[in-house]
């Protein structure tokens, strides 16, 4: 059982953190602590493609001279980690938008409390 | 058996889109109400000409048929002119010419709003039903069914009063219902049997049912084509549809969209169902018993109604089920009668809504209780009425006579005496409510009659015609368009073979 | 050489386009808008052209950079694709041309940004059309929504908080899908889809493929707005500027619904999603419940755009139904109804910009003769796109309805059959109202204003709409009536070839 929850401990830290996110996301009031639980909730999917790429007993994806290419086995896989900085970019301009709302949100209505909003909006 | 030969020809498609071609003149003339008239009275003389000149084609069993286009995988739109489809497109497109005079003179007696609106969508109107006559499967009747529907909508709402809004409503409500019932049974069917053409005789031939299957089948059927067939309970939409002008309830709701609903009942039952379906699993007793207790009920409502058009209205749903007692009773003479009624009900009834148009015109008079003596002021209007109403009741030589009697010999012929006894009892509710509208008329002292007199020749004159050819079809049921003929080979088509 | 760059041309058109406006807004303002426009001409007859050459020559496949897939990024040009693509290119033009006068009414002096926004919008959408990779597919899902997510926020003083709970909503969506699509490539190891397909049937007993399967269908259910993810679109669809709506609302959720078909029938097959792990009957009965949900919805609203807006996640609905029946006839009915939703709600919005247009709002309350009087020609067009919605033949609403009723006979499923007909009947009731209003209620001038009808503070439009608002409409409006007519061409033309091998 430990074993369990040792051998995988990468996993369930994310699941954590998706948690977090998700919380923060759905049931916080204030729209930045939305946007930190939306931001988490990525982070946590980018981490869990990094976890996925590695291997055991492999070594970082740089090609060493003493290690043959063909061995491929012996890297731990360069994809992800290639596609995350697509992914961490894509979370960036996101956040880029998100602000950007925001600063019109505040300016028109002086508050950034989701129940506050809805009031004033009526 | 009659052989039917088929020959493809575009007159059916010129038929259904004359008038079509016309609303746009119409809408362009508005300002020009003479031209505006014009145009509908040409188009609808065109149409029952393009109609007329399939019969002789028909009659010898050459049936005239054109595919227009792919409307789904394997269905086609196309319009086929059978002996059903010829009959039923005669007397709307006839009717139309003389409902075109009539509207002349009842419009412009009121000073009517809207007429340009009014013109144009009866033009739709009469295109769809052609449509529906013609429509050779059950896809381009649905199409044609549906488009009737909606283009009868701003007919019925013309007045645009409260009460018309509403009644507007309920006539969406009903007819939209009926139409999505309609459209859920032709997909089934087209599921078990792959093809939805129209075949005398019926098209599930070689398919065995389980009698749950048939019998849902059968009541989406009827629920579908029932809304405007104005069979009991469903029914309630045409007398609250009676607050639109006359002459739309005279041509729609006696001769055009309820019709096309008992129309529909024939074609299911015979070019879809089939007699044998039909006996096989008892769907002729629903059937049977739905129309036969129409009947029973609406003659007795008619008694009880004050207001003129809805009389009339009630008497209509009855009479229409005359048709659907006909289809039912799936034998030789009541078949042949059945659809006689469609042409015998259509003359007289529309005779009824010219004379009630006529006397809302000059006297502004609604309701029964106010029609005394009447008669002195427009003695042709209710001469007229009186043949109608002879007719109605059944009672020789108008022509109601003839399509009852052979109801009664083909209940005869299926041994059945209870539609008999129906034929009895409504001809005598008839009686009932519409002779004493005669007696009023002819025999009580006049009351305060301000008012114009007898009715305009565009209004008197389409009303005497109808009741003229009351009269001489009930003399010769053969003559002009050989009705009785058509009504013969159809229900020989359909039954194969037995005389009458 | 065109035709192998075929399937990468359309992007890299509206990329190109955006860049170039972007920079004319610095330089000549007076640009933007042709520029807009000539993109979206290119991109139409590139549609066009690629429609004819898929159905000629078959599928072309375009690699980026020369490498070979799986390791490489390739687009593919199949029937699919290209019908999906079309369907993108003419919405697109149609609205662009209402743009002209519509955008500096409603965002005066922000035309640059907003046109290269909106040219980013349709580079997004045609990539995730064309692209036969996941990732490369997430990349661009992010594009045109943040891309969404500005254009709807641009609007009035409401509309950056729609837009701020359509991006979260949007994120979590994309978030999800991106998770999926991490088990989906611990499972089988490549991102192509072709490759993928190929991958499936070795793996399919592996729990990582439903962890996946669901995720990704989650968060494109999300994009889709499927009942009950469907939470961001009310709000967004009302209070974002006309032109945003008439694009997004007939594309975006169509474009997810264009994923989730290729990726549930073409990558892992029509027996695994309906069999091994059948997800396609949670569609199914989800969409189902948002077909009466937002039929219901739409009855209650007073606005014309919000009630569009519910009215769309019942339509949405059904496309969801056929994707649920999971056979031939539901996935006809389903792209079908892709093809004539996207016209119909594009008519339907264009109708209420016309009407912002010429009386600043759109509430149904307001509607009187005086509308019908004054706008003829926009309320023809309502009035056709409304008895599409409705289902009357011959439109082109018939006829999906025609198909998906087949499908749920076929598939011996009574209550999807009785869903279609009763929601017919419950659309009839909501356009029939504002049929009503615009054709019979009497005008302001006949009824004294009080404080619950301030139509005297309201007077209708004064004339119609101008052209190029007017144009755009009846033309969608007469593509309704064509698209009906013929649309058994359209199914065995261009449908039938798309439709997966195994099913």
């Amino acid at each position: 059982m430990l074993d369990f929850f040792l051998g995988h401990y990468a996993y369930w830290f994310i699941l954590v953190l998706l948690t977090i996110g998700l919380y923060g996301m759905i049931m916080k009031r204030n729209l930045v602590k939305k946007l930190v639980g939306m931001t988490i909730l990525q982070s946590a999917i980018i981490l869990f493609w990094v976890v996925i790429s590695s291997k055991w007993n492999a070594t970082v994806p740089i090609i060493a001279p003493d290690i043959p290419c063909a061995q491929a086995a012996n890297y731990i896989n360069p994809l992800p980690h290639a596609l995350m900085l697509t992914a961490i970019v894509v979370g960036v301009a996101t956040l880029g938008v998100a602000l950007g709302l925001l600063i019109i949100i505040y300016r028109n209505y002086r508050t950034l409390e989701e129940n506050v909003l809805i009031d004033r909006m009526k | 058996m009659n052989i039917v030969e088929m020959y493809t020809s575009s007159v059916p498609l010129y038929a259904v889109l004359v008038s079509l071609l016309a609303v746009p003149l119409i809408l362009a003339s508005s300002r020009y109400p003479n031209l505006r008239e014009f145009w509908t009275i040409l188009v609808g003389i065109a149409k029952f000409g393009l109609v007329l000149s399939l019969l002789p084609g028909v009659l010898e069993g050459r049936v005239a048929v054109i595919r227009l286009m792919e409307i789904s995988p394997g269905i086609e739109l196309a319009l086929k002119a059978d002996a059903l489809g010829v009959f039923f497109a005669i007397i709307a497109s006839g009717l139309w010419i003389l409902t075109s005079l009539y509207s002349i003179g009842y419009m412009r007696g009121l000073n009517e709003h809207k007429q340009t609106r009014y013109f144009a969508c009866f033009a739709v109107c009469l295109s769809a039903t052609i449509g529906i006559a013609f429509a050779a499967n059950l896809l381009t009747f649905v199409v044609f069914y549906e488009i009737l529907t909606i283009a009868a909508y701003p007919l019925v709402i013309h007045k645009e009063t409260r009460a018309a809004i509403s009644a507007g409503r309920k006539y969406l409500l009903y007819t939209l219902t009926a139409g999505v019932l309609l459209i859920a049974a032709t997909a089934w069917t087209y599921q078990i049997n792959g093809n939805l053409d129209f075949k005398p005789g019926g098209i599930f031939t070689g398919i065995s049912f389980s009698s749950g299957t048939i019998t849902a089948l059968f009541f989406l059927f009827l629920g579908g084509l029932g809304v405007k067939a104005a069979i009991m309970p469903i029914h309630s939409w045409l007398p609250t549809a009676m607050v639109a002008p006359t002459p739309v309830s005279a041509l729609l709701h006696a001769v055009a969209v309820v019709k096309a609903g008992v129309f529909g009942v024939v074609r299911v039952v015979g070019f879809v169902f089939g007699p044998e379906l039909m006996r096989e699993f008892g769907l002729n007793t629903i059937l049977a018993v739905f129309a036969g207790a129409t009947i029973i009920l609406a003659s007795l409502l008619a008694l009880k109604q004050d207001n003129l058009k809805r009389r009339l209205a009630y008497s209509t749903i009855a009479h229409l089920s005359y048709v659907a007692l006909g289809a039912a009773l799936l034998t030789p003479a009541a078949f042949a009668g059945g659809i006689m009624c469609i042409a015998t009900h259509a003359t007289m009834k529309i005779t009824l809504f010219f004379c009630a148009g006529a006397i809302y015109v000059n006297l502004h008079k609604e309701n029964v209780s106010e029609l005394d003596g009447i008669a002195k002021a427009m003695p042709w209007t209710m001469g007229a009425f009186a043949v109608g109403a002879v007719g109605l009741a059944g009672i020789p030589p108008v022509n109601g006579f003839i399509s009852k009697w052979y109801l009664g010999l083909g209940s005869l012929q299926a041994g059945e005496w209870i539609p008999i006894a129906i034929l009895v009892i409504s001809g005598l509710l008839n009686i009932g409510y519409l002779f004493p509208i005669l007696y009023r008329a002819f025999c009580k002292p006049a009351g305060n009659l301000h008012g114009k007199g007898e009715a305009s020749p565009a209004m008197l004159i389409p009303l005497i015609i109808t009741a003229l050819l009351s009269i001489l079809f009930g003399l010769n049921p053969d003559l002009f368009f050989h009705f009785y003929r058509m009504a013969v080979q159809i229900s020989v088509s359909v039954l194969g073979g037995g005389i009458l | 050489m065109i035709t192998q760059n075929a399937p990468a041309l359309i992007p890299v058109i509206y990329l190109a386009a955006s860049i170039l406006i972007a920079l004319a807004g610095m330089r000549r303002k007076w640009l933007v808008y042709p520029l807009a426009v000539f993109a979206t001409a290119i991109a139409f007859s590139v549609a066009g052209f690629n429609l004819f050459l898929v159905l000629h020559s078959g599928t072309v496949s375009y690699r980026f950079g020369g490498w070979i897939p799986p390791i490489g990024i390739e687009y593919v040009l199949d029937p699919l694709s290209a019908f999906v693509a079309m369907v993108v290119a003419a919405v697109a033009f149609a609205v662009l041309i209402h743009s002209r006068r519509s955008v500096p009414l409603e965002l005066a002096g922000k035309e640059a940004p907003y046109y290269a926004v909106l040219m980013l919008l349709l580079c997004g959408f045609n990539g995730i059309v064309f692209t036969g990779d996941f990732f490369n597919l997430y990349v661009f899902l992010e594009i045109a929504s943040l891309a969404g997510y500005g254009l709807v926020g641009l609007g009035e003083k409401r509309s950056p908080v729609a837009a701020f709970r359509y991006l979260i909503m949007g994120s979590l969506g994309a978030s999800f899908y991106l998770l999926g699509l991490a088990f989906l490539y611990m499972a089988t190891g490549s991102l192509n889809m072709a490759d993928i397909s190929r991958i499936i049937p070795y793996v399919s007993g592996n729990p990582v493929l439903f962890v996946a399967v669901s995720l990704m269908t989650i968060g494109l259910g999300i994009k889709m707005a499927i009942f009950p993810l469907h939470g961001w679109l009310p709000d967004a669809y009302t209070y974002a500027p006309s032109t945003s709506v008439a694009m997004i609302a007939p594309l975006g959720t169509k474009i997810a619904a264009y994923v989730i078909i290729r990726m549930l029938f073409y990558v892992f097959g029509v027996h695994y999603v309906s069999r091994d792990f059948p997800i396609t009957t949670v569609i199914g009965w989800l969409s189902v419940i948002g077909i009466i949900y937002g039929s219901i919805m739409a009855m209650t609203q007073t606005e014309l755009k919000r009630m569009l807006a519910y009215s769309s996640v019942a339509q949405i609905g059904y496309i969801g139904m056929g994707i649920g029946l999971a056979s031939p006839l539901g996935l006809i009915g389903a792209v079908l109804h892709v093809l004539n939703h996207a016209f119909m709600i594009a008519c339907l919005f264009l109708v209420a910009g016309n009407l912002r247009a010429r009386v600043g709002h759109s509430n149904i309350s307001d509607f009187n003769k005086s509308y019908c009087k004054k706008m003829p020609w926009t309320f023809a067009a309502f009035t056709i796109a409304a008895l599409s919605m409705i289902g009357i033949p011959p439109t082109a609403g018939f006829f999906s309805k025609w198909y998906l009723a087949l499908a749920t006979i076929d598939a011996n499923n009574w209550i999807f059959l009785a869903v279609i007909l009763i929601s017919s009947l419950l659309n009839a009731v909501y356009f029939f109202n504002i049929l009503e209003r615009v054709y019979l209620r009497p005008a302001a001038s006949t009824v004294p204003a009080t404080l619950s009808s301030p139509t005297a503070a309201n007077p209708g439009p004064q004339r119609e709409a101008s052209l190029s608002l007017l144009v755009p409409t009846l033309t969608l409006a007469t593509a309704i009536l064509v698209l009906g007519l013929f649309n058994a061409v359209i199914v065995k033309k261009l449908i039938l070839p798309m439709l997966p091998v195994v099913m």
